[in-house]
């Protein structure tokens, strides 16, 4: 039967030792915290779990794109082959810099280098708006091509692969599409940050918004590795 | 039409509706098995331990990990049990006997037509000879349905764009309600009908006189197979798949449900799922050894249709 | 701010979260969580009376055979009203976002959840979804039900499936923010003292919960913006007819459906825990089983969706992993049940309110569970699986569960969310009340569906009816039931005693402060010293005040607590 166990000996955490500091005010320290590592802390744990969700908000899609890939493999071969290769390549260096710039620009910070933070930050700024350039140029010429998924859907190759082309120009447009948008989300937070560390609101002391901005701007870069070789290099047309 | 009564319908009339039953019974027996005494045993703590007093202290009793064991292990053993049990019922159920009758389904908003294997086609009814093994293939021409007899325990979707089968084996001659189970657009409920079982000589009747009439009519009953056989000519179909091979495309004597060599190295095997693509997606799986010739049939024939050239097809043996 | 500490008595004027700003704007501002779990609460309680008309609507339909009291549509429209409400605006934020949002921090000692402002977010995410889906709803409504199957809701439906798609897209970011919070809030802001096993299993049923929310809903989003986009591009993503495939929409859509069921009983779960051990003074027995089977069932729960789908056209052997999935986590949640029964073993139990919800809710889980299981079968699942048996089935669990678990919740804290005691009286009339209209209606929803009657019909052959008939007698009693609460919850808000701090004498730390709390809730932050549900201990021994010297106030010290204080006294 149940046998009765003594009251638990774990000692008392003497952790408990920092005071209260609510009395005196410390600055960027929300009213809730007990301390600024606590703070930073939780602030990393949030984005960390956020950034999970991204991916899975993206991994929906990737279901759908592999379960379509292992129903016509055929097609999808044939629709990649009609990507502007150049331009994603480009744009793919582009992202994978300016992930360096951002990861420089926090290091910058945490080593009090302000005045390079603020311009690591408008160069990873510079680099997502030339990605969205070049992306803006390719889904101009996909549309004048007619490689718009609906009533406008243009197709050359075999009159069957017609439907499941579309299928994968459907998937390429709504996951370039989200990745586009998270795009211009991260422009605006690193522009904020931006903003904030040429009023010096940030320094060694605090940086947790320079980090998070930096986390959020890698997922879209990691999420665009995996986008590029899957919607641009699968027809492996790398030699024509 | 005849409603089904409670006490006639706790017999399932249908020989793995059976099984579904000594299943479904055993496990309201083990589910009261185990809630009685969960119930009863709270109920006497309750009673029993009844707080006294305002500031009683029982006990702190913090747990006790033989027992966590013996109430993981056990529900464990009797799941993995039950697994078995269960599994072996479905599997009688999903695999239909190589000697079944052949019915042919088709689901659309809102109603079913069904094909005996004669040829001959019923709206929201389904007639079939007791003590027969009957397997359905089935497909829908809009959305998702399902096939349900409640009598027999047993259903199954029925999805646009591929064949699912199902089978059962009537043990009572009688009525029973037919249903659509997936919730399919504004009318799903009036997608109902009913399945009659028969004495088989009262089958062979039945089917004869509706033939009869339907020839009285000037619409002579052909079989599925020789309704294909028709269309084959029609559509040109047996200019290139010629029977004697040698033709632009593959003869398709002996292939259905035979191992299918493609270009890109895969084998598949040819089902109804595979020789409905072959018809409407033929570039989607091109035979090795033959060009990529062959035109889409989507749109040019009816689901009907496809099933008659299936019925066609599977003949040439 | 020290004189508070003093034993005088305490008026019930004392500065509190609620009376701390009175301005319709310091509500719709606020950052307070116990705040937003009242706006939280008065939110879901107006989905709650709208997916409860709905399903009013149904019953009355089902009332006779061929009934014409609504049309096709009206009817099927009335069916996808209910369930996309209840499912997505009140049964998935009931207990985390209104409960766990005012209880979480402070049964870890903390002044608020680590993000404050994205809690308000949250809720304004929340009613943003909320009005987009009852604009749609009702100007036109949708008729594909809550499950929006595909390619019904792709190509076929001619109803708004598009603004109630992009409702639920909404409202799952709701959640996200809210598990997020959790997650986080749970990590880093445990007062000292208070390690990962000292956690009252509330906490570690949210924590679980927050895991589901935070792996499935970003899928459900997805998934519903791929058949809004579909509808507008018609390029049949998930239709067959134009090179798609229905299953795909089915797996992702169960991928997130069928976990969000334990994001509605997890929660439930923990506040079982809770409401045992304070009314039997015990600790729960088994502690980290009851603890660890919340993370299985969160794990083992993203393993089992495609049980769902076993006629639906997938192949044999998957259908066979799944159902031996579906098995095992059934195996957590009876360890659960197991170990609250042990809970009461040679416990001290009072049958207050709350503790009447939790008994009942577990004749109602025990129901709900078994019944499970003849879903998980193989055999019997392709008999019963799509019948009113199913519906019986999630409605034992979804709103036995999530309803009886919510409301066990709600009377356990509202002395501590209001500072007032509600009629004991009419608390246990109305508890009896909903049990047995909640049995009345959906018992017999299982015979009916045994004896074949699918769900979502509109009308059904006439020896179902006597079924039909004593359900909607059923859903008249509950309906009653449910308003009960409304009426005395809302009167002890002006009538009702003073609660005092710990009117159960229960051990966790939201327990320590006064009710209502004050804005921070805790004066000093608490240090915890010692495991959690331990009733043999003076209760100012449980967590005491800081004193910023770290040291735990020993007994002889503590403020003049009784050990276990009588309900009616309100002193400290």
């Amino acid at each position: 039967m149940a046998q009765q166990v003594a009251r638990p000996t774990v000692p008392a955490v003497p952790r408990a030792a920092a005071p209260i500091e609510a009395e005196h005010h410390v600055e960027h320290l929300g009213h809730h915290y007990e301390s600024l590592d606590q703070q930073h802390h939780a602030n990393m744990v949030g984005m960390w779990v956020f950034l999970m969700t991204e991916i899975l908000l993206f991994g929906g899609l990737f279901c759908a794109y592999f379960y379509y890939f292992a129903a016509y493999h055929e097609v999808w071969m044939e629709a990649t082959r009609l990507q502007n290769i150049v331009a994603g390549t480009i744009n793919t260096a582009v992202l994978i810099i300016s992930s360096m710039f951002v990861a420089l620009a926090i290091w910058a910070v945490q080593t009090n280098r302000i005045r390079m933070a603020q311009i690591l930050l408008a160069l990873t700024i510079v680099c997502g708006l030339i990605f969205l350039v070049i992306k803006g140029y390719e889904y101009y010429s996909h549309f004048t091509e007619g490689l718009v998924p609906g009533a406008m859907f243009q197709w050359e190759g075999p009159a069957e692969m017609k439907r499941p082309a579309q299928l994968f120009f459907w998937l390429y447009w709504v996951m370039t599409g989200l990745h586009a948008a998270h795009m211009v989300i991260g422009i605006s937070i690193i522009g904020f940050i931006l903003y904030k560390t040429m009023k010096r609101t940030y320094s060694p002391a605090y940086f947790t918004p320079v980090e998070l901005g930096g986390l959020y701007w890698h997922l879209i870069d990691i999420v665009w590795v995996f986008l590029f070789p899957m919607l641009y290099l699968m027809g492996g047309h790398y030699g024509q | 039409m005849s409603a089904e009564s409670f006490w006639s319908y706790l017999f399932a009339k249908s020989t793995t509706g059976r099984q579904v039953d000594i299943l479904f019974w055993t496990l309201i027996l083990v589910t009261l098995a185990f809630s009685i005494p969960i119930v009863g045993t709270l109920t006497y703590f309750v009673f029993k331990y009844r707080r006294k007093s305002p500031d009683e202290v029982p006990p702190q009793i913090h747990g006790s990990n033989l027992l966590e064991i013996t109430w993981t292990g056990i529900p464990l053993i009797m799941a993995l049990g039950f697994f078995f049990f269960s599994a072996t019922t479905y599997l009688h159920m999903v695999v239909p006997p190589a000697n079944a009758m052949d019915i042919w389904v088709i689901g659309k908003q809102w109603m079913w037509k069904t094909q005996q294997p004669d040829g001959q086609w019923e709206i929201n009814e389904l007639h079939v000879p007791v003590n027969t093994p009957v397997r359905l293939t089935m497909t829908s021409q809009d959305v998702i349905h399902a096939f349900y007899i409640p009598a027999f325990r047993t259903q199954w979707d029925v999805l646009p764009g591929r064949y699912s089968t199902m089978w059962f084996q009537a043990t009572e001659v009688g009525t029973y309600h037919l249903y659509c189970s997936v919730y399919c657009g504004t009318e799903h409920s009036e997608m109902v009908g009913w399945v009659t079982v028969m004495d088989p000589g009262d089958y062979e009747k039945w089917l004869a006189g509706k033939a009869a009439t339907a020839s009285a009519a000037g619409q002579p009953v052909q079989t599925p197979a020789q309704q294909g056989e028709a269309l084959f000519q029609s559509n040109g179909c047996a200019t290139c798949h010629v029977q004697a091979g040698g033709g632009i495309g593959p003869s398709l004597k002996g292939v259905a449900g035979s191992q299918v060599q493609l270009e890109d190295g895969s084998t598949v095997t040819a089902d109804d799922t595979y020789l409905r693509e072959s018809i409407l997606q033929p570039a989607a799986k091109v035979v090795k050894g033959y060009p990529n010739v062959m035109p889409s049939f989507q749109g040019r024939v009816t689901e009907e249709q496809i099933i008659a050239l299936l019925a066609y097809i599977k003949s040439l043996k | 701010m020290a004189s508070v500490a003093l034993p005088a008595p305490r008026k019930t004027t004392s500065r509190n979260y609620l009376n701390a700003a009175t301005t319709v704007k310091s509500w719709l501002l606020t950052t307070d969580h116990k705040r937003i779990a009242i706006l939280y609460l008065i939110s879901i309680s107006v989905m709650f009376v709208l997916g409860g008309a709905a399903a009013g609507l149904i019953r009355l339909q089902l009332l006779t055979p061929n009934n014409t009291l609504l049309t096709y549509d009206a009817y099927n429209k009335s069916f996808t009203m209910h369930g996309v409400i209840m499912v997505f605006f009140f049964l998935i934020p009931s207990i985390p976002a209104v409960l766990g949002n005012f209880i979480l921090p402070m049964q870890l000692g903390a002044k608020d959840l680590a993000f404050p402002r994205l809690n308000l977010l949250s809720w304004y995410v929340y009613m943003v979804g909320a009005i987009f889906t009852l604009v749609a709803l009702l100007w036109g409504g949708v008729d594909t039900g809550w499950t929006f199957y595909t390619p019904y809701s792709t190509q076929y439906s001619a109803t708004a499936v598009i603004p109630v798609g992009l409702g639920v897209f909404i409202v799952g970011f709701s959640s996200i923010l809210t598990g997020l919070n959790f997650i986080a809030t749970i990590h880093t802001m445990r007062a000292p003292g208070l390690t990962w096993f000292r956690l009252p299993l509330f906490i570690w049923a949210l924590y679980a919960t927050s895991l589901v929310i935070m792996l499935g809903t970003p899928v459900i989003s997805i998934t519903v913006l791929m058949v809004a986009i579909d509808r507008i591009l018609h390029v049949g993503i998930f239709d067959p007819a134009l090179g798609g495939d229905p299953l795909l929409f089915q797996h992702l859509f169960w991928f997130y459906s069928h976990p969000a069921v334990y994001i509605m009983i997890l929660p439930t779960m923990g506040v079982i825990s809770e409401i045992f051990a304070t009314f039997s003074r015990k600790p729960v027995f088994g502690y980290p089983f009851v603890a660890m089977s919340s993370l299985a069932i969160a794990i083992l729960g993203f393993l089992v969706w495609a049980h769902h789908m076993f006629v639906a056209g997938i192949s044999a052997q998957s259908a066979l992993i799944f159902s031996f999935l579906t098995y095992l986590v059934a195996i957590p949640s009876a360890v659960k049940t197991f170990n609250w029964t042990a809970t009461l073993y040679k416990g001290s139990i009072s049958l207050d309110t709350p503790m009447i919800y939790a008994l009942s809710f577990i004749g109602i889980f025990l129901i709900g569970g078994f019944t499970g299981l003849f879903l998980a079968s193989l055999g019997t699942d392709i008999h019963l699986t799509m019948t009113y048996f199913i519906v019986a089935h999630f409605h034992y669990i979804m709103v036995g569960g999530a309803i009886f678990g919510f409301l066990a919740g709600l009377h356990y804290w509202w002395p501590k969310m209001t500072g007032k005691m509600y009629s004991e009286f009419w608390g246990r009339i109305s508890s009896v009340v909903i049990f047995i209209g909640f049995n009345m209606t959906f018992f017999p929803q299982f015979i009916a569906g045994y004896w074949g009657m699918p769900r979502r019909y509109h009308t059904y052959a006439p020896e179902y009816q006597i079924l039909n008939v004593l359900s909607t007698a059923g859903a008249t009693i509950l309906a009653v039931g449910y308003i009960l609460p409304v009426i005395y919850l809302l009167a002890s808000l002006r009538n009702g005693k003073p609660a005092g701090n710990n009117p159960w004498g229960a051990t966790t730390l939201e327990w320590q402060t006064s009710s209502p709390p004050p804005t921070y809730n805790f004066l000093k932050t608490p240090i915890v010293t010692d495991a959690v549900y331990h009733f043999h201990l003076p209760a100012g021994d449980i967590a005491v005040d800081g004193h910023g010297d770290g040291q735990a106030l020993g007994p002889g010290s503590a403020p003049a607590t009784p050990a276990l204080p009588a309900k009616t006294t309100d002193e400290r």
